[in-house]
């Protein structure tokens, strides 16, 4: 447990303070909707549900400020690079970027039921209200004439019109439907089924994210929220003036009618700068794209792995960092990410494996020797946990299948800096296992006989560490399947001792 | 975009779209809105469309997640044969799911979300997809050892593999069983 809490302080801390936001901003507009004089005459026809609606908006608007900002990698990136003095925990959070995103989503879905159905509430009883005859307050409200501008309350105009009528003929309602229905494509095609096996769908329609957040923007124009303005509540105090309701007509009367007006549209305010942000990464993203790649070395390795070697003026990279590869020759929109496989020291390169679609065709392309060698566009590179590798003394890097690519780039990069003597180099051991799924050959040495003979005992790997290393902080980096990661994180735990000056297995995860 | 099985999108899109029905319509039959009848439709139509998309078909290429417990849905959807094989049928089944729904703005959302489920079930049935339904597999007994592709040879207690190896056989370079002395006696116990 304790060791838990070492890995994941800052998450928690993160996480708890994003949840305290939601609560507090959910409360705080539903306190200020449900008591305030200015809507008095509002909750007469429509009760909680304005609160519930305005409460839920709030946080609505809130989480969609938010769901932007991890997707700017380039953003994170250079954070990244300006934290460096920070501790590396506080780095890696930026590598949970991913799931952050994920969370806001589900927190924006479950906002937009609250507000949905608060919403139903609220037309159902503006509907109620034009209709009913009965003299009381609230009919008396939904019935003030709307002749002129300011003096009704009651969006309905009439009694016979319906609410899917006032919905779809109001920019509110319709702007409504049509995001909450993005939303819900976007959702659908982003469970992790559909993304992981056909990436294609969820990448294209999670773009509709474009439309939903036009429409939000619009959404908020109508100013449909009524309240009462400032000089109608000089002469109508709701406290003093509800009572006598009936008397409102009446020239001598103390009470005149009151007169309302609109919210005015917020949910641009909130959107505006992370919108402005993206807007900016998109066009850095395809700046760096454009910038000419010129391919050195093309390797087509067995078991359908085809390797490239490539160069590009000004790009530096670290070790296990990823780029988003384009070839425009086969799809013009779609970038899919891959870990570069050489070492900062050399130019730069990529193991692509078969695994799709877009890699088929890739190798396909490449295959053909006697057509030109197809362009590429690179964007990159990003950062993952395995730049902290060489903070380590001792480093444990475990690999399954193609995930065994960043390692390849760390172990060619610690090559290189014993080359060279890197007095920066902590790193004295680093032992790597790599579990290679292929029956035929072994895609790393090339050799018939596989480098392993079944899977290695975690168990018995961990304790000989402990013991040959009882005072030192090793890292364990995996890349690989999460039924790996479990038992791996399980061990680390298990193993770490719990006085913090002896040995501490640091378990770090990366994923794509 | 060559591979894609639209069904399996399909799929998502109807189970998501059963539970917006779902609840647009207790929304309305709690809240006993007008034309609240409508309400309950949509739940019996909600609940309807759940069952029948909940177990995932099969894959045509790759391995399919399977739902949790859906095995036994599978065998009940399994039944119907042809009518919940094709996807034309499913696709004008939810189309005509949906229309009665929209009547209602509660529900309104929910016909939104199925009907486009339904054109994307059109379109997979025009590709050919089908609804297969994912077998359980026999349980396979676990292997001991199975991932061990050369266990060793000799019975325990073993030399060092230095000590093991004899000169007649290097050059085949395969390691051999054959007689070795024990230091002690070994019994081999059979329970």
């Amino acid at each position: 447990m304790g060791n838990w809490v070492v890995n994941h302080w800052f998450s928690v801390l993160f996480l708890v303070a994003w949840l305290g936001l939601n609560v507090f901003l959910f409360v705080h507009a539903f306190l200020s909707f449900e008591k305030a004089t200015k809507y008095y005459y509002t909750r007469q026809i429509l009760g909680s549900a304005l609160a519930w609606a305005r409460a839920s908006a709030r946080c609505l608007n809130f989480n969609r400020m938010l769901i932007l900002l991890p997707m700017c990698r380039n953003l994170l990136s250079f954070l990244r690079g300006t934290c460096s003095f920070y501790r590396s925990t506080l780095r890696k959070q930026l590598d949970h970027n991913l799931a952050f995103h994920k969370l806001v989503g589900y927190m924006i879905c479950l906002h937009t039921a609250i507000h949905i159905i608060a919403h139903l509430f609220n037309l159902e009883r503006y509907s109620r209200s034009r209709q009913a005859t009965d003299g009381s307050l609230a009919s008396i409200l939904s019935n003030l004439p709307h002749q002129e501008n300011y003096s009704w309350l009651n969006p309905i105009q009439s009694p016979n019109t319906t609410v899917v009528y006032v919905t779809f003929t109001s920019i509110a309602g319709l702007t409504g439907v049509i995001i909450t229905v993005a939303l819900v494509l976007m959702v659908t095609s982003a469970m992790e089924f559909i993304r992981r096996s056909y990436f294609e769908v969820f990448w294209y329609t999670h773009h509709i994210f474009i439309i939903y957040f036009i429409g939000l923007g619009i959404h908020g124009l109508g100013g449909i929220v009524w309240g009462q303005t400032e000089e109608s509540m000089a002469e109508n105090h709701p406290h003093k003036c509800a009572e006598f309701f009936d008397k409102w007509d009446d020239p001598a009367s103390y009470c005149k009618p009151p007169q309302f007006e609109g919210l005015p549209a917020e949910s641009w305010k909130w959107i505006l700068a992370p919108g402005i942000l993206y807007i900016f990464e998109r066009i850095l993203r395809f700046y760096r794209s454009q910038q000419k790649v010129v391919i050195t070395k093309v390797v087509m390795h067995p078991s359908k792995v085809l390797e490239l070697q490539m160069h590009k003026h000004g790009f530096s990279m670290e070790v296990g960092q990823y780029i988003f590869v384009n070839c425009p020759s086969i799809s013009s929109l779609e970038r899919h990410p891959f870990t570069l496989t050489s070492a900062p020291e050399e130019d730069f390169s990529i193991h692509i494996r078969a695994v799709g679609d877009w890699t088929e065709n890739l190798i396909r392309t490449f295959e053909q020797q006697y057509s030109p060698v197809p362009r590429i566009q690179v964007d990159g590179p990003f950062g993952t946990v395995s730049e902290d590798v060489f903070q380590y003394e001792v480093a444990v890097l475990v690999g399954a299948g193609i995930g065994v690519t960043p390692f390849a780039s760390i172990l060619k990069s610690i090559w290189y800096k014993f080359q060279h003597t890197d007095h920066n180099l902590k790193t004295q051991k680093a032992g790597h296992a790599a579990l290679n799924f292929d029956k035929a050959n072994d895609i790393l040495t090339g050799l018939k006989q596989k480098t392993f003979f079944g899977r290695p005992m975690w168990d018995n790997e961990f304790s000989t560490i402990a013991t040959a290393h009882p005072k030192l902080a090793v890292g364990v980096f995996l890349c690989g399947p999460q039924t790996l990661a479990k038992s791996l994180s399980k061990c680390c735990h298990q193993y770490s001792s719990l006085d913090p000056r002896k040995v501490q297995f640091y378990f770090n995860k990366e994923n794509f | 975009m060559g591979q894609i099985e639209w069904a399996m999108w399909a799929n998502e899109q109807a189970l998501a779209s059963g539970l917006i029905l779902i609840t647009g319509g207790i929304v309305a039959t709690a809240g006993q809105f007008t034309q609240w009848y409508l309400g309950a439709y949509s739940i019996a139509a909600g609940v309807l469309v759940c069952l029948l998309e909940y177990p995932r078909g099969k894959r045509s290429k790759g391995s399919t997640m399977e739902r949790c417990g859906q095995k036994y849905l599978t065998r009940v959807v399994k039944l119907f044969g042809p009518l919940t094989r094709n996807y034309y049928i499913r696709a004008f089944l939810h189309l005509g799911l949906a229309v009665p729904a929209g009547f209602l703005l509660a529900t309104i959302l929910g016909t939104a979300c199925l009907a486009i489920a339904s054109g994307i079930y059109l379109l997979a049935a025009i590709r050919g997809e089908q609804w297969s339904p994912i077998e359980p597999k026999p349980k396979e007994r676990p292997q001991i050892g199975g991932t061990i592709k050369q266990p060793p040879s000799n019975p325990p207690p073993r030399p060092p593999a230095e000590a093991r190896k004899k000169p007649s056989e290097e050059a085949a370079g395969v390691p051999t069983g054959g007689p070795q002395e024990n230091p002690m006696p070994v019994n081999d116990e059979v329970v």
